[in-house]
Parts: C-alpha cells; sequence; structure tokens
C-alpha cells in the first residue's frame, strides 16, 4: 500500500458465525482523491463490505488498509426522535467529543460549517424528518463530513431521490472528492450514476470476484450484463457538441412497448 | 462559504424556529424554578396547617447557622410536621421523580423507543420482587437495595433480550417483552405474598407494594438520596451519548460510537435507579414513561436538554401527585394508585399516536 492509497484489500472475504461465505478473495485498491462506485446485485453483500470497511464488522479472511479517517453516511436514517438537523449532524462528533463530554462551541461550529457547505445553515434548527429526502441525504453526508473523515463511504446516496436531487447528490459527490480532495465509495443500483460520476467501479460479480477498474472500460455491456443477468446495452451519442453516454436495460419489460412504435 | 444552495428551496419558517429555540433556551431553567415554587407550597400543604411564616421559620432554623436564625415562635406539632413528616416525604418524592424521569428518558432514548419505561419492561415489578423477597426474608436496608437492584436488572436484561430475539422491528416486541417479563415477576410477587406469614409479613408487603410516600423518612431520603446522585449523575453526564445509542448500531458504530459497553451501562444505572426507588417507596408506575414526552415537549428531542428537564418534571409530577393525593380525600391516596390512573390513559394515547404516524395517519 503507497502513500496514494486511501483503502487497500486483498483475500478479503466475510461470513457470519459458520455460515456460507458472503464473499471471499475480494481485492481491491483505491487512490486518494478518487471516486469509487460499488455495485453488486441484492444479497451480493454490498452493505458486509461497507460494514468491514467501517470497522463494524472484523474481517473473516484477509487483509484490510485504510489511510485516514472512515466516515459512513447511511443510505436512511429512521429518526426514532425529532430531532433537529443539527443534532443530527453533531452526533458526526462522537470520536471529538470525551465519554462524559458534551460537544463544545467548537463542535457546534463545526456541525454548522458541515451544513452551510450544503446550503442548509438556515435549516440547521428544523426538524430533521420536516426536511426534504434531498436535503436529508445531505445532511447525513455533513454528519459524515464533520467527524474530520478522509475517506467518505456513501450507501446508496441516490437511492430515494427524485430525478433532479439525484443529479444534485451525484453533483456533490463528484465536488467532494474535486473540491475537497476526499475520497469517495458509493454504492448504487444504478450504473448510470457510476458511469456519470466515478472514476473507478468494484463490481461484485460473483462470491469470489470483485472486478475492479476504471469506471469507463469496466462498466462494459458484457461485465454489466452479467453482474445483473439481464442483457444490458450501452450507447454513445452527441448532444450538445459533446459525446454522452446512456446505459440501459433491454429486459422483458421493455419490448413490447418498443415493438408498438 | 456556501458552495451551492440546497436541494430544495422553499422558505424556512424563521419564526417557528426562533420560538423553538428559545423553549428550548429558556425550558430548563424555568422548570427548575417551577420545582422550587412546587416544593415550597408542597410544604404548606397538608391536613395540619401551618402558617406560611412559621414554615419558612422552621427551615431557615433547620439550614442557617445559630447567629442568623429567626426568633420567631412555632409549636412543638408544627416543628414535627415540617421537618419530620413534610420535608422527608417532599425530598423522597422529588428524588423519586427526578430518578424514574432520567431512568424513563434514558431508557426511551437506547431503545430507540418512546413507548418504554422503568414498569412498562418489568424492571419495577422485577425491583419489587426483590425487595419482597429482602422484607420476606428480613434483610437490612443495603440488602433491600441489592435485591431490588438485582431483580430490576435481571427484569431487563429478560426484557431486553425477548425483545431482541423477536425479529420484528418497530415498537411492538419491546412493549410484548415487558408485558412478559412484568406478568412473570407479577406472578412471582403472587408466590411470594402467599408463602408470607398474614400476620406479620403480608399486610407490610402489600402496602409497600402499591407505592407511597406516605412512610418517608430521614433514612430513606440517606438511602435513595446517594443512589440517585450517582446513577443519575452518571446518566446527565452521558446525555449526549445517548443520542448516538439512539442511533441504528451500525450507523453509531460508523460514527466511532462503541455501543454494547455503553448500552449496558445506561441499562445498570437505569435499573439501579429504579430499585432505589422501589426499595424506598414500592412501585410508583408510569412516571418513568410519561415524564420523558412531556419534557420532549418542552426542551425538544436532544438528550442533552431532555435528560435534566425529564429529571426537573419528574420530580415535579410526582410532588404534585402526591399532594392531590394527601389533599383530595379524607384518608390519603398511595401515589402509586394515582400515577397509574393517570398514566395508563396517557399511554393509550401515546400509543394511539405513534401507531398514527408510523402508519402516516398524520
Amino acid at each position: 500500500m503507497n502513500e496514494q492509497t486511501a483503502i487497500a484489500f486483498d483475500g478479503l472475504g466475510h461470513r457470519y458465525g459458520l455460515g456460507a461465505w458472503v464473499f471471499r478473495d475480494y481485492t481491491a485498491r483505491l487512490q486518494r482523491g478518487r471516486v469509487a462506485a460499488l455495485l453488486g446485485r441484492n444479497g451480493r453483500g454490498k452493505t458486509t463490505l461497507l460494514k468491514l470497511l467501517v470497522g463494524v464488522l472484523k474481517p473473516t479472511a484477509g487483509r484490510l488498509d485504510l489511510r485516514g479517517r472512515i466516515a459512513l453516511a447511511p443510505q436512511s436514517f429512521q429518526a426514532s426522535f425529532d430531532y433537529s438537523a443539527l443534532d443530527i449532524v453533531l452526533m458526526g462528533r462522537a470520536r471529538q467529543v470525551g465519554l462524559f463530554a458534551q460537544p463544545s462551541r467548537r463542535d457546534e461550529q463545526a456541525a454548522l460549517a458541515a451544513l452551510d457547505r450544503f446550503g442548509l445553515a438556515d435549516r440547521a434548527r428544523r426538524p430533521f424528518l420536516q426536511l426534504s429526502g434531498g436535503q436529508r441525504q445531505l445532511v447525513l453526508i455533513a454528519r459524515a463530513l464533520v467527524s474530520d473523515a478522509e475517506i467518505l463511504v456513501l450507501d446508496e446516496p441516490a437511492a430515494a431521490l427524485d430525478l433532479r436531487n439525484q443529479t444534485m447528490a451525484l453533483d456533490w459527490i463528484a465536488r467532494l472528492s474535486r473540491e475537497h480532495g476526499l475520497t469517495v465509495l458509493f454504492t448504487t443500483h444504478h450504473p448510470q450514476h457510476a458511469l456519470d460520476v466515478a472514476d473507478d467501479v468494484w463490481l461484485m460479480l460473483g462470491e469470489d470476484r470483485l472486478f475492479c477498474g476504471p469506471a469507463s472500460s469496466a462498466l462494459s455491456e458484457a461485465h454489466l450484463s452479467a453482474l445483473y443477468e439481464t442483457p444490458i446495452k450501452r450507447l454513445a451519442f452527441e448532444y450538445d457538441g459533446r459525446l454522452r453516454e446512456t446505459l440501459f436495460a433491454l429486459g422483458p419489460a421493455s419490448q413490447p412497448r418498443a415493438l408498438a412504435r | 462559504m456556501p458552495m451551492s444552495p440546497a436541494c430544495e428551496s422553499e422558505a424556512a419558517p424563521l419564526r417557528s424556529q426562533a420560538a423553538t429555540r428559545w423553549r428550548e433556551l429558556t425550558g430548563t431553567p424555568v422548570l427548575a424554578l417551577t420545582l422550587l415554587i412546587v416544593f415550597a407550597a408542597s410544604l404548606m400543604l397538608g391536613a395540619y396547617r401551618v402558617p406560611p411564616t412559621h414554615v419558612v421559620e422552621i427551615l431557615a432554623n433547620l439550614c442557617l447557622p445559630e447567629s442568623w436564625r429567626p426568633s420567631g415562635i412555632w409549636s412543638a406539632t408544627e416543628q414535627t410536621v415540617v421537618t419530620v413528616i413534610r420535608l422527608p416525604r417532599l425530598l423522597l418524592g422529588a428524588l423519586a421523580g427526578a430518578g424514574l424521569g432520567l431512568a424513563g428518558a434514558s431508557l426511551q432514548g437506547m431503545m430507540r423507543n418512546p413507548l418504554v419505561g422503568p414498569d412498562l419492561l418489568g424492571v419495577s415489578s422485577g425491583a419489587a420482587c426483590g425487595g419482597m423477597l429482602a422484607i420476606l426474608m428480613g434483610w437490612p436496608d443495603a440488602g433491600l437495595v441489592a435485591s431490588a437492584f438485582a431483580g430490576g436488572f435481571i427484569a431487563l436484561v429478560c426484557a431486553s433480550l425477548l425483545a431482541r430475539a423477536s425479529r420484528g422491528g418497530g415498537v411492538l416486541p419491546i412493549v410484548l417483552a415487558g408485558v412478559v417479563v412484568s406478568a412473570f415477576f407479577t406472578a412471582l410477587h403472587g408466590l411470594i405474598q402467599y408463602t408470607a406469614d398474614a400476620e406479620s409479613k403480608l399486610p407490610a408487603l402489600v402496602y409497600w407494594l402499591i407505592g407511597s410516600f406516605a412512610a418517608a423518612n430521614a433514612h430513606k431520603v440517606a438511602i435513595l438520596a446517594p443512589v440517585v446522585a450517582f446513577a443519575g449523575g452518571a446518566l446527565i453526564l452521558l446525555r449526549w451519548r445517548i443520542n448516538l445509542l439512539s442511533l441504528d448500531d451500525f450507523e453509531a458504530e460508523a460514527l466511532g460510537q462503541k455501543t454494547r459497553a455503553l448500552r449496558w451501562s445506561v441499562l445498570a444505572l437505569a435499573a439501579l435507579i429504579v430499585a432505589g426507588q422501589v426499595a424506598v417507596s414500592g412501585i410508583v408506575g408510569w412516571a418513568g414513561l410519561i415524564v420523558p414526552h412531556f419534557a420532549r415537549m418542552v426542551v425538544g428531542a436532544d438528550h442533552r436538554r431532555l435528560l435534566p428537564a425529564s429529571a426537573l418534571i419528574g420530580a415535579i409530577f410526582l410532588l404534585v401527585v402526591d399532594d392531590v393525593g394527601r389533599m383530595l380525600a379524607p384518608q390519603e391516596l398511595p401515589i402509586g394508585i394515582l400515577t397509574a390512573t393517570i398514566g395508563a390513559p396517557a399511554f393509550a394515547a401515546l400509543f394511539w399516536r405513534s401507531q398514527r404516524r408510523a402508519t402516516g395517519g398524520e
């Protein structure tokens, strides 16, 4: 692992108790300041891999190295109580605040600054549950940021968002890396999102097969069709003077409508 | 400098935010002042009338150095009523209320469930079981508290494990687990009562179980005060950590909070408070469940403000209810009966509200 590597693991594997392997022999590297997307089908073990990365689970096999503090922004937050956005972001300071201490004014200012970074400073005292889906997602990212993390893990950051907010969230992911030098790993069920913002992709092709590579080449029709076990096409087209690429699945549902036209 | 506007751009209701902030900041001092007023007023109340000036003079005589003491005239009976009967009773009530408020708010926070309370989780029944055993065996006070703590903690562990074993999420598993554990320990209460000597032990057991501050004395205050000071103080210090415990374990651990040891510590501290309270005054039900809800209405959900507010409201609540119990009927009503009368319908309302919210009925 060299100075420029943020995440590195070799032969990583995990199983719960004596059950079957969730995955094994996974090997990957992520360089500092790059954005990686983790793609895999439901039940393939994406969340387990994230839990290993953030240290909630210990690997059953293999070696995992992280250079820098890591923080997680979960997919959604089930607030049992009516916390304000600021209360939620402050929780990101758990490592900085002593066990019996309370967050200081400095912690509060750091939390407000993180919210301000996303243009949410005026909503700091509003109940989290009254914010829109997009704002909630940004609050959770702000909470991860306030922990002074250098590696940010985002679990399906665009899953619950409408199309406009998906675009916003993806834009933020790119900017966190480009403008703030953070290393970002995010999971997604939309290969298009990976194609749009990721430098690298990790494809969970099988229990013992994690394919890693640059997004532009790794997100090939062959890889994606194998990953999702359904034919996937990648089309390049020119729009507004620029070359763009789009991915779509040739599922059974798409055929009758296409024929009708 | 902000990099861009947020995803949505609707105007924030600034006025309501400012009102909430004001309430959050002033809530605790106002509650502390209210507690002082209620405590002072409660000292004046009672079947035997003592003029307020005499009450003040008796208290000043009790607290101030000799050269500063007032030279008022009051009767020996008044002195006894204020210092031997009312003062210990009010201190015991305030300590019990503060302790139950803290235990309730902490348990609700760490279990991510606003519908749990020490009695609903079976802690009170378990502690009462331990206490009854101690009374039956004739153990001294330290044994009574230790036995009540053991009972309460066993009940709490059983309820937590049962709820965890049921795979369903949400509010219901922990509430049902509490019902099961409570039912079991209530059955044990029956067994202990059945084996107790009907002449010498049974009346004491039954009266103790109902929950009352009528038998309060300085000795009982001396038992409860250190328990509430230690366990309540520790919970107050851990209050921000309870915010973190109210997250999913995956999230909390990803934020750097090791949850396992902290959860068990909060459970043990809450059980210790309830055991101390049950040991000196029997089961005072429902206060630990409903007090944190009142506190949330005043200071919001953040446990940094919620725990102190719950302690203050708990003390105010039990003082007021005990005053009502003392004044309402010719023969005073035990506080356990009154809190249950208020608490059960309040719980029904809370449960109905939470279910409506869960199903999107609001």
